[in-house]
């Protein structure tokens, strides 16, 4: 029995260790540039942390403390949604060998077809009109990611480049769509915002009053589910894993390739487009034309693939980070006489970029722990994605 | 070879001259011509398009096509301006908009020779915009620490290379995922200059008056009509990014060196047999993406803006990589790319200040036409054969 739970923590301490040891040495890293600018990192952190509404979860935090900390922790919580989300636009893809940096424009194209169904039909009831909404958002980010996906299949066009420009063709299409005289300007003739969505439309609120937690992240849990079935228990996701690992393999063996890379781009872009669905159904209700280039969350998506290893239950937990992350360091939730907000946003970005680096360069330390062990030299090249031009 | 043998013939000549006659057309139409008789545009686009048709039918497919593509446009354009006013037209072309052109196309063209020197040695690099970010915060801190834009171009310089060694080390030694450790460069970029620039100048921002960048002034060609406008009295790294690109080419195609580092791109296995050092030719391009991509930001910054914001490049990193794809990986059709893309945002500029009319969506053309030059409708994008891939030493 004992050596059975050795060798299962032997197995699986990589997937655990790695990502907590790479966000510990991101944010030790973090805590040596708040230093260096002479703030106190633990006194940061802890203000912070406090910032997340984690604080709520642990038993000594005083009754008073836990209505404020609540109401980060739905704050958080209404973040972590959309992160689950965009994160798995990125980690269906990569499973089938690709990258998708295009869960920003996915995102922002699901806002769209949000906006524009769940503004229109108010006298729809509310099931019928909310699942319509949410459908448009899925179908747009679907769309979007589809076209990466068929131009891969049809020429061989790199998804990389192709999703970043369909990332601006995205974002400076939906602010010609929502500026002053834009096609889809709402009704307030001097404000470039979209219209509002109607009450028929909106996500159900599950938890807090004034901007609560709403249904939005049982959508991204449920996606997380219908992602780990998915790819684990159908015959597409072992098609998808094969052609993955080999895409020469996987066609010598009858797999039909083309239909793997579309049907992935196609099933991410669908989960970025749920993310927009969960942003602009469940709390912001419309969209100002100013906030569509300074969204981060389809970005930081990437993040939360990376560090959550494409799995399941990490992206679930990467996703609470980062969300996390992002409400702590907000000038509504971290104290200024701490650390001031907007040190703290930039920190946030630091961190999130340190993640990613390391975590590029992670199946290498797999590699070296496992060579110290066995006296192998030469690590092998940790290309995650098959390479430009092939 | 004599200069005369370079001129294209046959089907080839004839497609260009099409090109030539089309534009010829819009010319004429334009101010400070401005004819107003529509058969000027409609003969001469006629003529253009038998020039397309002549070199389609003579198996010059790519560059029939686009003489085809000009002769359409230019002659639509030009029928179109010409049922415009004067005043409105003149308003939004003339020697300024050429000017302007030029003032966007020059970052986009400095980050694009970067990612033409890292991608032809076969380093992907997505963090060019995150280097440009760079170069544009630590050009505008030099200059307010040393007082001088010289100084100020220099630390960008350094600072800009120093974010590509971190490239380079993960890339090249580490053999991390270039596309990720470049979305991390960007990353760590905002994160670096936000953090640094809200530590140092706070909510005032940089200094109101910096020593920015002198402009080239021309007396002679300041008095020509219509070149004075557009080159008597550009910035001086401007100029610059001309004599770069011209060096660029020359290198690439025309050195030894360019040699070893295309060789390196297309086949590094080959290049090591014969002794070529594929890790230090990949290192010194990838450092020479970020000093040229951080010259691109500090043009932004230092010389034309005179002040640093927060991510103030906003996306112009990805428009460079977008020109470097839509310039086949060369340096001509690269700055080409840049120019059009320039062009298209000196004209948005123009067409929202004199009628209203929103930018946002001639923003899209860069990633439109990039998309299409990807697809191959116009001659199909080919990168390096071994960009992205990292090499192991046998």
């Amino acid at each position: 029995m004992s050596e059975r739970v050795t060798a299962w923590l032997r197995a699986k301490a990589p997937a655990v260790l790695l990502p907590v040891g790479t966000t510990v040495l991101a944010f030790a890293i973090g805590g040596l540039v708040v230093a260096a600018t002479g703030h106190n990192p633990i006194d940061a952190y802890k203000a912070i942390f406090n910032g997340t509404g984690l604080n709520y979860l642990l038993p000594w935090t005083s009754s008073e403390d836990k209505d404020f900390a609540a109401l980060n922790l739905q704050q958080t919580l209404i973040l972590t949604a959309p992160l689950m989300l965009t994160a798995l636009a990125v980690a269906l893809p990569f499973k089938c060998g690709m990258f998708n940096i295009g869960g920003q424009g996915q995102y922002v194209v699901g806002i769209v077809a949000a906006i524009v169904v769940g503004s229109h039909g108010a006298s729809l009831s509310t099931p019928v009109h909310l699942t319509l909404s949410v459908t448009a958002a899925a179908l747009a980010g679907a769309v979007w990611g589809g076209i990466a996906g068929a131009m891969k299949a049809a020429v061989g066009a790199h998804e990389v480049i192709s999703t970043i420009m369909l990332n601006w063709i995205a974002i400076y299409g939906a602010q010609y769509l929502f500026e002053l005289n834009g096609p889809l300007q709402g009704p307030l003739p001097d404000v470039p915002q979209s219209a509002e969505v109607t009450d028929s439309s909106k996500l159900p609120a599950v938890w807090g009053v004034l901007q609560p937690l709403h249904a939005g992240i049982f959508l991204a849990l449920a996606a997380l589910v219908v992602y780990a079935i998915l790819i684990n228990r159908t015959v597409f996701g072992y098609e998808v894993r094969a052609v993955g690992h080999s895409a020469d393999a996987a066609r010598y063996g009858g797999i039909p390739v083309a239909r793997s890379y579309m049907a992935t781009l196609a099933i991410g872009g669908a989960f970025a487009g749920l993310a927009g669905a969960c942003d602009v159904l469940g709390w912001e209700f419309h969209i100002v034309t100013n906030d569509i280039a300074v969204s981060q969350v389809g970005f930081i998506g990437i993040a939360v693939a990376l560090l959550g290893r494409n799995s399941a239950i990490g992206i679930a937990f990467a996703a609470l980070l980062f969300g996390g992350l992002q409400v702590g360091t907000s000038s509504r939730a971290l104290d200024p006489s701490v650390f001031p907000p907007q040190l703290a946003g930039n920190l946030a970005v630091i961190i999130q970029g340190l993640i990613i680096l390391f975590i590029g360069a992670q199946l290498l330390l797999v590699y070296a722990w496992r060579a110290r062990r066995r006296g192998e030299a030469e690590p092998p090249p940790t290309t995650l994605v098959e390479p430009i031009s092939a | 070879m004599t200069a005369l043998d370079r001129i294209p013939r046959g089907a080839r000549g004839v497609a260009i001259l099409g090109i030539v006659v089309g534009l010829v057309g819009l010319e004429l139409a334009l101010p400070p011509l401005q004819v107003q008789a529509a058969a000027v545009p409609v003969v001469l686009g006629l003529g253009a398009a038998a020039c397309a048709i002549w070199a389609l039918t003579r198996d010059e497919r790519k560059l029939g096509l686009w003489t085809l593509f000009v002769a359409i446009v230019a002659t639509a354009f030009a029928i179109w301006v010409q049922g415009k006013s004067d005043t409105s037209t003149s308003l939004v072309v003339n020697s300024g908009l050429f000017a302007a052109t030029l003032v966007y196309a020059t970052p986009l063209a400095y980050a694009a020779l970067g990612g033409i020197f890292c991608e032809r040695s076969g380093v992907v690099n997505i963090g060019l915009e995150g280097m440009m970010l760079t170069g544009a915060f630590f050009g505008i801190w030099g200059t307010v620490w040393g007082g001088s834009w010289v100084i100020g171009v220099a630390v960008a310089m350094v600072a800009g290379a120093v974010v590509a060694l971190v490239h380079a080390v993960f890339a090249i030694h580490l053999r991390a995922d270039q596309i990720v450790t470049g979305t991390a460069i960007n990353f760590l970029a905002v994160g670096v200059t936000g953090y640094a620039f809200i530590d140092i100048y706070g909510s005032n921002g940089t200094p109101a008056s910096i020593d920015s960048v002198p402009n080239v002034h021309l007396p002679a060609v300041e008095s020509i009509p219509g070149i004075g406008g557009v080159f008597g009295s550009l910035n001086l790294m401007i100029w610059i990014v001309f004599g770069l690109l011209i060096l660029t080419q020359v290198i690439l195609f025309r050195t030894p060196i360019g040699l070893r580092i295309r060789s390196v791109g297309e086949h590094p296995r080959a290049a090591d047999t014969v002794g070529i050092p594929v890790y230090r030719i990949r290192y010194i391009c990838v450092i020479l993406s970020g000093v040229l991509a951080a010259l691109g930001g500090a043009y932004l910054s230092v010389g034309f803006v005179g002040s640093f914001g927060q991510n103030m490049t906003a996306g112009r990193g990805f428009i460079a990589l977008a020109a470097v794809i839509f310039g086949k990986w060369r340096p001509y059709g690269a700055f080409g790319a840049c120019l059009l893309f320039g062009f298209a945002s000196g004209l948005a500029d123009r067409l929202q200040s004199v009628a209203g009319v929103s930018p946002n969506l001639l923003n899209t053309l860069p990633y439109v036409l990039t998309l299409i030059a990807l697809v191959g409708l116009v001659g199909r994008s080919r990168p390096p054969a071994a960009d992205g891939q990292p090499y192991v030493k046998g």
